[in-house]
């Protein structure tokens, strides 16, 4: 009997499925845990990186942020929070949401940066006030970038999520760390299927979500997703 | 467990007589984390170099590249440990393997921008000067895509250094295990030591890559 079989078995068995332990509660809390973090997170860096991307300060400020994100790791900004704050929910969207941030920033701040000038220039010349301008003219075309920037952090945020699991947390993370602590390697390899699968959702529905967001002129002229800053967590 | 439930001890950020008891400990953590950083990177730069440059000339072969990799590099590391354990065990190989692979799309990427951004009239030129197509990708092309390369290492590198941290989860020596020692046995000094080990090898091993790069690329400042 091959491992795969009895993860099959696994996922087939209704007692994982419910109670406490089960795939449904497992999957709220994961969820639960990673939005809150993203929406922390873009209410905090969203602004940020627009205004600074608007006015074109503080670039290597909205750059670095990326880099220093990069190398700060996940795992120990957890630990950390836990260490600081102790047991509970709390730590952990605190960490996430720290993480959430600078691929946010960054992105924003350069999809800000991509608006061509001239077309800034044609708003200005028809009596768009700054406000307007911004939000009518320049966030429009700064949607493609601005949301894979939130779909990077969203990503990397339901990535870190399961390492919460070290400590106390719940989410998918549990099978993960309880499959290595008792060597059960099917509850192991369920968990892992999980999480990866939880990541490409995430990655793909707000795909979905962006062209719903991105105007049909906008998406004709093929607005390039490919500055896109990367960045990988965990 | 932030002490204090015994006898009022306050654990310190960072207690000097710990460190100074566990310098072996804190020396082979780090060395450990140097080799896997430059394993990885170097491995993947290895299988990236030609994946890059076969893509940048088909376009359905680089479609299906990015588009691979990027569906990879999206899945969490844990994940795909915890994916390759029972097949590889808790090993070196199943960390690098994932380590690799998420070099791979950052350093794949890179080339492809690089090679993308080298102009058409200098290709027509070293063509008109008689290079052969090897010749003119070795000699003319990989040294114009240098910048992006040496853009995609650095990416490369400080994430990878900061990913295998993770791999202590799954029982591999680095700066992680440190930090997994201050998770098991709450305390905070190897947290601490861990932590601003990793980062300041992360920028160390930034700055060095950008020293690097203003050698090789003279012509170029980077950034």
């Amino acid at each position: 009997m091959t491992i795969l079989e009895d993860v099959v078995r696994w996922f087939t068995s209704p007692a994982h499925w419910s109670g406490p332990d089960g795939i449904t509660t497992r999957l709220l809390e994961h969820v639960q845990l990673s939005a809150e973090s993203v929406l922390i997170g873009a209410v905090i860096a969203l602004p940020i990186g627009i205004v600074l991307g608007h006015y074109g300060r503080f670039g290597a400020a909205a750059i670095n942020i990326s880099n220093v994100g990069r190398a700060i790791p996940s795992f120990a900004l957890l630990v950390l929070a836990f260490q600081i704050f102790g047991l509970g929910d709390a730590p952990i969207i605190i960490a996430l949401t720290a993480l959430a941030i600078p691929p946010m920033v960054t992105n924003s701040y350069v999809a800000m940066r991509e608006v061509d000038p001239d077309v800034k220039d044609a708003a200005r010349g028809m009596g768009y006030r700054e406000l307007a301008q911004v939000l009518r003219v320049e966030l429009p075309l700064a949607v493609p970038l601005v949301m894979a920037g939130v779909r990077t952090s969203a990503v990397q945020v339901v990535a870190t999520a399961t390492l919460a699991a070290l400590i106390a947390g719940g989410g998918f993370g549990r099978y993960i760390i309880d499959g290595l602590a008792q060597f059960d390697y099917t509850k192991l390899m369920a968990g892992a299927i999980l999480v990866a699968a939880l990541a490409l959702a995430t990655e793909f529905s707000l795909a979905a979500v962006e062209r719903l967001l991105v105007p049909r002129g906008i998406r004709l002229l093929g607005a390039s997703a490919a500055k896109r800053v990367t960045f990988k967590a965990a | 467990m932030t002490g204090g439930l015994f006898l009022d001890y306050v654990d310190p950020w960072i207690n000097w007589d710990w460190v100074s008891r566990h310098v072996s400990l804190i020396l082979t953590s780090l060395l450990a984390h140097v080799e896997l950083t430059v394993i990885t990177v170097a491995v993947a730069l290895v299988i990236a170099l030609p994946i890059g440059v076969i893509a940048q000339r088909q376009p359905a072969f680089r479609a299906a590249a990015l588009t691979l990799f990027g569906v990879f590099y999206t899945i969490p590391s844990i994940a795909l440990f915890a994916l390759l354990i029972p097949y590889t065990g808790l090993s070196t190989l199943t960390g690098e393997i994932g380590l690799v692979a998420y070099a791979l799309l950052i350093l794949t990427r890179n080339v492809i921008v690089g090679l993308d951004a080298v102009p058409a009239d200098v290709r027509d030129a070293a063509d008109g000067m008689g290079y052969r197509a090897f010749a003119r990708l070795v000699r003319v092309e990989l040294p114009l895509a240098l910048p992006a390369i040496f853009a995609g290492v650095r990416i490369a590198t400080v994430t990878t250094i900061g990913l295998i941290t993770i791999t202590a989860v799954i029982g591999l020596d680095s700066l992680g295990q440190l930090i997994l020692t201050g998770l098991t046995d709450g305390v905070h000094t190897p947290l601490v030591v861990g932590t601003v080990l990793s980062v300041a090898f992360a920028f160390v091993a930034d700055l060095a890559l950008a020293a690097g790069e203003r050698v090789a690329v003279p012509w170029a400042r980077p950034a």
